[in-house]
């Protein structure tokens, strides 16, 4: 598989609340670090990409938010602004506004023209070569499909017109694996693998774009090795526990009930990871991200997954 | 006259779930609203005798697997006696399920609203129709809110609890019936749909035309045309329906539940959401805080405890070492023993910076619902009806 960071265009996906944003973020930084010209961009406009790096709201004029890293907002409406000003040579802004706002009623009720502009935007970034690499915070995985798919689904319904020779060069971009991939990322939980299996299927069949990666995140510490669990185990038998806690100087209570709970929750979870890893194509890495126990998430523990992602990734 | 009483219960989602007819989760993405929907409902049916029905309509098939079943279609399941059993409980009410499919239920819409069998069946068949029903999800918003009209006009269920999808903005399918309406009655979609002939004279020369022309191509545009032509022949009863539908969002038996985890951005989102329900003088019934870690994690002798086990694991050791050698040889290796020690001190400090993180977030917390109601974080997963059952009791009273 081509390396991860030499794609053009990464699309970042995953269930509500996995950390897209912030693999996102990290991602992007470690691509600066590796001495790449990065673009991010948001796409719900939820503004959580300036949040992991500090910096001010982005908008849709990328703006630089550390060295190498720019940042943008996707706004369809000034999206197709821009379009009309280099596909139409629509001469000035005034004749724009009406046109626009009925083009913008249109694009919510024609199929695919509001993803059409979405993507549109992104693959212009990458075809005009602004960047070395264009990273996606993508839609959660309900909707990527219909984002990636939009230019197929629009180029099947359009026979003729400006729209149908875009969706040309869009679908040449978005099919080329050198160019083009989708990064996933889920939790060790249940319903987010599960998500990741079936949205790996999917994008298999119905879109032309290759899953590059799989990023697991917030995986828990592994606490005990067999041997040390025996221990802990004793520990917290009721004949150890009184004089324990005497020399402990205080109830151990509630510091065994917690490693208890670490333990029992790392367990689960690693479950859940044998599932993914047995239904996601071998070739597809998994990359590991430890669960952070910070107070906050800001630029600092951006680049604490940026160190980790480096690692996974053999830098 | 009902007065509020000493007597009278504090609310609590059990009398929330007892007086309303519609109770509809939402929230941020992957903070449990399926689950606590389908807990919920499991909760009523099981202790208040009534027919209860989850809609859930996310596009995965989360449900099924939360309700240990496999392939709820859209039409409405009974959870079977056998599933109940397993769980070790008799419920009191009846428990159905139902999933949406938005395709399915986009087709029955059209096949009740169609003026006659010809349009039907061209509207189904059209290209158009079929990309917007299948692909886009923009229309699942909608047709949660329809579905959930249709369903409860039936007059079936006591109860309905509604799971919402994982929205771009929480407030989508609130909007949806709204911007559906708007869109039927505007004046774009009128002028898009006047016959073709006359449109062509007329608009041939207007800038907008030659635009959209020049990018659509004159083949989608009158694609695009002839598909809200036909869907024009269902206006009157699309607009009336879809101003049934959120009058039945206002309706004072309708009520909202605003799921939320403890963590800065979904708690943000949700807070958010609520102050939003006030604002269209929406019922919000209750805020439940999902996934919350335990209290003992912010106990203040916990955190001597583990400071002296991290600062003091080699000296502990030795101390302890003869004592686990006792048990089983093999467990006396003070090294070992001042691995454990420390790895569950670190493991307690760790877990408190993020327990206090909650709580401090919690306390911030600037909407006070009457109930706020918690949900612990468990250490395994919620898959079967014991589980939900679980998770259920933490917000019942
Ligand atoms: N490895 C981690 N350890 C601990 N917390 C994390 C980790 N990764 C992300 N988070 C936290 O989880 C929350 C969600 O992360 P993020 O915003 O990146 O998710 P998302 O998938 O983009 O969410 P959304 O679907 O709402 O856009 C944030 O509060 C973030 O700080
Ligand atoms: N209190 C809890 N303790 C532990 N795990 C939980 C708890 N509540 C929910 N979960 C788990 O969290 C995951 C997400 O839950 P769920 O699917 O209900 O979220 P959701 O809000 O419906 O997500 P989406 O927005 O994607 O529809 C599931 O794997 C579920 O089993
Ligand atoms: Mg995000
Ligand atoms: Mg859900």
């Amino acid at each position: 598989m081509i390396p991860l960071l030499d794609r053009k265009l990464l699309f970042v996906t995953g269930k509500g609340g996995v950390g897209k944003t912030t693999v996102a973020a990290a991602t992007a930084l470690l691509a600066a670090q590796q001495g790449k010209k990065v673009l991010v961009c948001e796409i719900d406009g939820k503004g959580d990409v300036s949040g992991y790096y500090e910096a001010a709201p982005t908008k849709f004029d990328a703006r630089e938010v550390q060295p190498g890293v720019s940042a943008m907002t996707m706004d369809t409406e000034a999206a197709l602004n821009e379009y009309l000003r280099i596909y139409l040579k629509v001469p000035f802004v005034g004749r724009i506004g009406p046109v626009a706002k009925a083009l913008d009623f249109l694009a919510t009720a024609a199929p695919g023209v509001k993803e059409i502009l979405i993507i549109g935007k992104v693959l212009y970034e990458v075809r005009e070569k602004h960047y070395d690499l264009v990273i996606v915070d993508a839609p959660a995985s309900g909707h990527i499909i219909g984002l990636l798919a939009a230019p197929q689904a629009v180029n099947n319904l359009a026979k003729v017109g400006l729209i149908r020779s875009q969706t040309d060069w869009m679908l040449e971009l978005l099919s080329d694996p050198v160019t083009t991939a989708l990064m996933t990322v889920c939790t060790p939980e249940e319903m987010p693998v599960n998500e990741t299996i079936e949205l790996a299927e999917r994008v298999r069949n119905e879109t032309t774009v290759e899953l590059a990666a799989v990023v697991v995140n917030r995986v828990l510490p592994e606490l005990f090795g067999r041997q040390e669990e025996e221990v802990f185990e004793a520990l917290c038998s009721s004949d150890l526990r009184a004089e324990f806690d005497e020399m402990a100087g205080g109830d151990t209570g509630p510091v065994l009930e917690a490693a208890r709970l670490a333990v029992t929750m790392r367990r689960t979870r690693s479950t859940h990871l044998e599932r993914l890893r047995a239904n996601i194509d071998a070739e597809v890495p998994l990359l590991y991200l430890p669960y952070l126990f910070t107070r906050f998430h800001g630029l600092r523990t951006t680049r604490q997954v940026v160190a980790s992602l480096g690692e996974e990734l053999g830098f | 006259m009902a007065r509020r009483t000493n007597e009278e219960p504090a609310p609590s989602i059990s009398g929330l779930l007892a007086a309303k007819e519609i109770v509809v989760a939402c929230g941020p993405g992957g903070v449990g609203k399926t689950t606590t929907a389908a807990a919920a409902a499991l909760q009523a049916a099981v202790h208040h005798g009534s027919k209860v029905l989850v809609l859930t309509v996310d596009p995965a098939k989360r449900l099924a697997n939360a309700l240990g079943l496999d392939g709820i279609g859209n039409q409405e399941h009974r959870v079977p006696a056998s599933a109940f059993k397993a769980a070790g409980i008799k419920p009191r009410g009846e428990l159905w399920a139902a999933m949406l499919d938005t395709k399915e239920s986009w087709d029955a819409l059209i096949r009740q609203h169609a003026p006659d069998e010809a349009t039907r069946d061209e509207i189904l068949a059209n290209q158009l129709y079929q990309n917007i029903t299948g692909r886009f999800v923009q229309s699942h918003d909608y047709i949660a809110m329809e579905r959930l009209y249709e369903i409860h006009s039936t007059g079936e269920y006591d109860l309905i609890v509604v799971d919402t999808p994982p929205t771009r903005n929480a407030l989508d399918f609130l909007d949806a019936p709204e911007r559906l309406a708007d869109f039927f009655s505007s004046r774009l979609l009128r002028w898009l749909t006047v016959p073709a002939r006359s449109r062509l004279v007329n608009l041939a020369t207007r800038p907008f035309y030659q635009i959209a022309d020049r990018i659509l191509g004159t083949e989608f545009l009158s694609d695009i045309a002839e598909f809200f032509l036909l869907f024009q022949t269902m206006y009157d009863g699309f607009v009336e329906r879809s101003q049934s539908v959120s009058r039945l969002l206002s309706d004072q038996r309708t009520t909202f539940m605003v799921v939320s985890t403890l963590e800065a951005a979904p708690l943000r989102e949700a807070e958010f959401f609520a102050e939003e329900l006030t604002a269209r003088k929406l019922d919000l019934g209750a805020i439940v805080l999902n996934k919350v870690l335990p209290d003992y994690l912010r106990d203040r002798q916990g955190t001597q405890v583990a400071q002296s086990l991290k600062e003091g694991a080699d000296g502990l050791a030795e101390l302890l070492a003869p004592h686990l050698a006792a048990t089983k040889a093999s467990l006396g290796d003070r090294e070992q023993v001042a691995r454990v020690l420390a790895e569950v001190a670190d493991s307690y400090l760790n877990y408190q910076v993020v327990a206090v993180r909650e709580m401090e977030q919690r306390s911030a917390l600037a909407v006070r619902p009457d109930i706020l109601a918690t949900v612990p974080f468990f250490d395994t997963d919620i898959f079967d009806l014991a589980g939900l059952l679980r998770l259920g009791d933490q917000i019942w009273d």
